[in-house]
């Protein structure tokens, strides 16, 4: 199985980051199909991906091409694979979230209207920030639906799958809108269906300690991982405030040291040139720890949801086994309908059969992509920590030495 | 953070002391305000600005037991109880120190030899404004510092009772070193009476902390929380600075209400402090500068340096405060992420037990810690970011509005002297008309108002030239201070960020072996 770590992902700050980035993927054997988003493009409220295809494989019928997708096709082509029965036995690669530029957008509007209450260079400086900010969000929804991408392709059954081929290859408007209301509505209702029989299901105790052990785990493990991302995304949070206000903190540094040329205001210029370089630092470790470690939790979230609903799916099954099986006895008991209970009770075998190999399989790799990830991510963190770390240290010194050496 | 270890101190110039100490005494002894105390203690409670020396500009000594004065401040910071040792301790710890330095006096008064370039323009005074500078650059020792909170009583009628610590070479006291227990309402009242006698003279009187009714409760009730602890410790290093202000002024220490206030055992209660704290003096001063500010007022020579000097002081004012309200910012946003850092810490350790991985466990459990230990770091940057950095902008947001108080005190007078001027005036009138009217009666006493009105007078135009020179005075003085005191504490704050940095690298770098032993 195909490992896929949360990518190798777009550094967004970093400056060797120029266009597309093809996803690792680490144990690809075979190079006879590969994909990748090679460009976006973000219009007033939505954003268009250009997807590009690699492929040796004959049912294509160019070896290299690309189509422009949209957020709402990428979810068709998810709920797809959820639907589909052949899948069950599966983990589905979690869906992208949908782009979400909102608040973004709304952050520079505010700036817009407040543009008179503040000085030129305060305006400028922020504007810069925001658009860094757009930019960083649309780096990640650009990498999150790659990931997508690529988990299916890396799937040795998934990316056979016929609906992904069109969604690859057809050029044109997959002509797939986004649920309407009533639509959203019936979701909602089969969600709590769901949940509900989920309920009922993960009851059932298993024979199989392997899924009986996977069952407690992932319920778990989903729920801390769900805490773990939420508390992240509150802490980097702050961190960014705490950015945003040694950038304050450096403008009216500014400003004192522009009032005059005495000593003390030559200083100020001084501190306030620090701030603004330790600031940009900060912004980058905020930054680095939402890509590494925020970004991580929440795919896993997503993923282990993922997981859960396999399991979900096989406990189904057994029940339906289980029941068909009774509905034998009984039929045999009553000597009534038979031949159909049995025909029942086999296909239930087959499809609770089918699922629990594929499951087991799907179980150990989602562990051992999991491990990988986290490792690769973790390391990588541990590296930034230390590279801005270091780079604070460095402009604290040299400017203390200089300051103190001035007096 | 730089070693701040001890300098080799410079050979000891017994002979060389002599002369430029003597020549310095000459200047002295025309006026008494020349007496000059040295530096701030430096081991006592942390994050005092240099303020206490109006020495030289070699700030050497300064520099070293700035630097040496955050070491202990970084570690003996949340505790109180520094001091709690005997008082001998206090300043013997300090005399240990300042004998790896020169001993203080004579480094002091030979610090301008120190750095022979300073000694020449000491000594080659060519406006009158470098003329006081350098007067500024004798020294002798004093140091004061504030410890030892205590809480005297119960309930409503509780206090926080203070140590006042003095160590001094200046004849004028009875002893070396000595100390007495004082409360709030003391220093309240110290002010109050410096302000009665000297504020008219165009001083600037250093503004004491403000009081808060709420702060003072909780500790009365005898809330045993960290908010209570955090209040005391910033009121207790309030009035460190504001006494450690107090007598760096030359003037002020000459007063025998300062002397009284270090030295005598038992203070008499100063009363009519509850109704008049220096928030309310303050608000007087700006009241009356209001009514002072509408009325025209004609144009003399010298107003021009202090109208430049005044529009400074209230632009820098302006910035003084934005300033502060960002440093307040990040101090809450701060406080913020440790507050999140630590409940993340913890979600990750809950992780860390979930994960069947058990090398992956492992490093989620030393990520956790790693969280942990950021928490106590931002919880300490926090407390830097306010008792070095707030702190600092809110003394010179209060000083900034006493040297307002201070200018208007100069227009007060100047008004005074131009209504004399117009009383005066119709006083000639008035004799005109009698002499027209021929009463040799009322002229008589016409030509006495008149003489005493010509009297007073030339009276007010003396005290408003005394008041402008004075004024001006105090204004350099107080601009340099500023600018050291700044400067000091602004240095003092960066390194205690580089400190944090230090501290980041330690523990990522013990954390990456562990992501990288994932497996």
């Amino acid at each position: 199985m195909m490992q896929e770590g949360l990518d190798d992902g777009p550094d967004f700050l970093s400056e060797e980051d120029r266009g597309p980035r093809a996803v690792n993927v680490d144990l690809q054997t075979d190079a006879t199909l590969q994909v990748d988003i090679s460009d976006a493009l973000s219009e007033r409220d939505k954003v268009k991906f250009t997807v590009h295809t690699k492929s040796t494989l004959p049912n294509f019928k160019q070896n290299e091409f690309s189509v422009v997708r949209q957020h709402e096709e990428f979810i068709w082509l998810h709920d797809s694979f959820v639907e589909n029965e052949e899948y069950a036995g599966y983990i589905i690669p979690p869906a992208p979230p949908r782009p979400d530029f909102d608040a973004s957008r709304e952050k520079l509007q505010k700036l817009g209207e407040g543009e008179g209450s503040m000085t030129k260079e305060e305006f400028t400086k922020m504007k810069q920030e925001l658009e860094a900010e757009y930019l960083a969000i649309f780096k990640k929804t650009v990498a999150m639906h790659e990931v997508f991408l690529c988990r299916v392709a890396a799937h040795p059954v998934l990316r056979k799958d016929m609906n992904f081929h069109v969604f690859l290859e057809y050029n044109q408007d997959l002509s797939v809108r986004g649920k309407n209301k009533r639509e959203k509505m019936e979701d909602f209702f089969k969600n709590v269906v769901k949940s509900a029989d989920g309920v009922l299901v993960a009851g059932v105790k298993d024979v199989d300690d392997f899924f009986e052990h996977e069952k407690t785990f992932l319920l778990e493990y989903h729920n801390r991982v769900k805490d773990a991302s939420s508390k992240s995304d509150r802490m980097i949070r702050s961190h960014k405030s705490v950015a945003d206000d040694i950038n304050r903190i450096a403008s009216t540094l500014y400003t004192l040291g522009t009032q005059d040329s005495t000593d003390v205001c030559k200083f100020f210029l001084k501190v306030s040139e620090l701030f603004e370089k330790t600031r940009k630092i900060e912004a980058r470790v905020a930054a680095d720890e939402d890509l590494k470690l925020a970004d991580l939790l929440k795919y896993y979230l997503r993923e282990s949801q993922a997981a859960k609903d396999l399991l979900y799916r096989r406990g189904r099954a057994l029940v339906d086994y289980e029941n068909a099986n009774k509905a034998l006895d009984k039929a045999r008991a009553k000597n009534k309908d038979v031949l159909q209970a049995e025909t029942s009770q086999q296909v239930c075998c087959q499809k609770f059969e089918k699922i629990s190999e594929s499951a087991k399989q799907e179980l150990i790799d989602f562990k051992t992509r999991r491990v990988a990830a986290f490792r690769k991510n973790l390391v990588e963190l541990a590296e930034l920590e230390l590279k801005h770390a270091k780079g604070n240290l460095q402009l604290l010194q040299s400017c203390v030495g200089v300051l103190k050496g001035d007096t | 953070m730089a070693a701040s270890s001890p300098r080799n101190p410079p050979p000891l110039r017994g002979a060389e002391n002599q002369d430029p100490l003597s020549e310095m005494a000459d200047e002295d002894s025309d006026e008494g305000e020349d007496i000059f105390v040295g530096n701030s203690n430096p081991v006592a409670e942390s994050f005092q600005p240099d303020t206490a020396n109006g020495e030289e500009p070699a700030d050497l000594f300064s520099e070293e037991e700035t630097s040496t004065a955050v070491n202990s401040s970084i570690t003996t910071f949340k505790s109180n109880g520094v001091h709690s040792d005997n008082e001998n301790d206090l300043f013997a710890e300090v005399s240990v120190e300042l004998s790896m330095e020169n001993p203080s006096t004579t480094a002091k008064t030979s610090g301008a030899e120190f750095t022979p370039s300073l000694t020449l323009s000491a000594t080659q005074p060519r406006s009158m404004e470098q003329l006081e500078e350098e007067k500024d650059e004798d020294s002798f020792d004093m140091d004061v510092a504030v410890t030892n909170p205590e809480k005297i009583g119960d309930g409503m009628n509780a206090y926080m009772a203070y140590k006042v610590s003095t160590r001094t070479t200046l004849p004028m006291f009875r002893n070396r070193t000595f100390s007495v227990w004082r409360r709030f309402s003391d220093f309240l009242g110290l002010y109050e009476k410096l302000s009665v006698k000297h504020s008219l003279n165009g001083c600037i009187i250093p503004p004491p902390p403000e009081k808060s009714v709420v702060g003072m409760t909780k500790v009365k009730v005898g809330k045993e929380d960290s908010s209570s602890a955090d209040f005391v410790e910033r009121r207790r290093a309030a009035l460190e600075r504001y006494l450690q202000r107090v007598v760096c002024h030359p003037s002020l220490l000459q007063d025998p209400d300062v002397r009284e206030f270090l030295e005598r055992d038992e203070l008499p209660r100063a009363v009519g402090t509850h109704t008049l704290s220096g928030a309310g003096f303050l608000k007087m001063i700006n009241r009356a500068s209001d009514a002072v500010s509408k009325m025209t007022i004609k144009i003399s020579y010298s107003d021009a340096w202090f109208d430049n000097k005044l529009q400074e002081v209230e632009s820098e004012d302006l910035q003084l405060r934005k300033l502060h309200a960002v440093v307040d910012s990040l101090v809450n946003h701060r406080k913020e992420l440790c507050g999140n850092t630590a409940v993340f810490a913890k979600s990750m350790a809950m992780l860390g037990n979930s994960e069947d991985n058990t090398a992956l466990s492992r490093a989620l459990s030393q990520l956790a810690e790693v969280e942990d230990k950021m928490e106590t770091l931002h919880q300490e940057q926090a407390a830097s970011d306010f008792f070095i950095l707030a702190e600092l902008l809110a003394d010179y947001i209060r000083l900034l509005g006493a040297v307002r108080g201070c200018f208007e005190q100069r227009m007060k007078t100047w008004q005074r002297w131009q209504e004399a001027q117009s009383t005066l005036q119709k006083k000639r009138e008035v004799e005109a008309k009698l002499l027209w009217a021929n009463k040799p009666d009322k002229l008589q006493q016409a030509k006495e108002e008149i003489t005493e009105w010509e009297g007073k007078v030339t009276q007010y135009e003396r005290d408003f030239d005394r008041i402008s020179v004075t004024v001006r005075k105090e204004f350099l003085r107080f601009e340099k201070e500023k600018s050291k005191d700044f400067k000091s504490q602004i240095v003092k704050y960066l390194e205690s960020l580089l400190q944090s940095q230090q501290r980041l690298v330690m523990f990522w770098e013990a954390f990456l072996p562990e992501a990288k032993a994932i497996a």
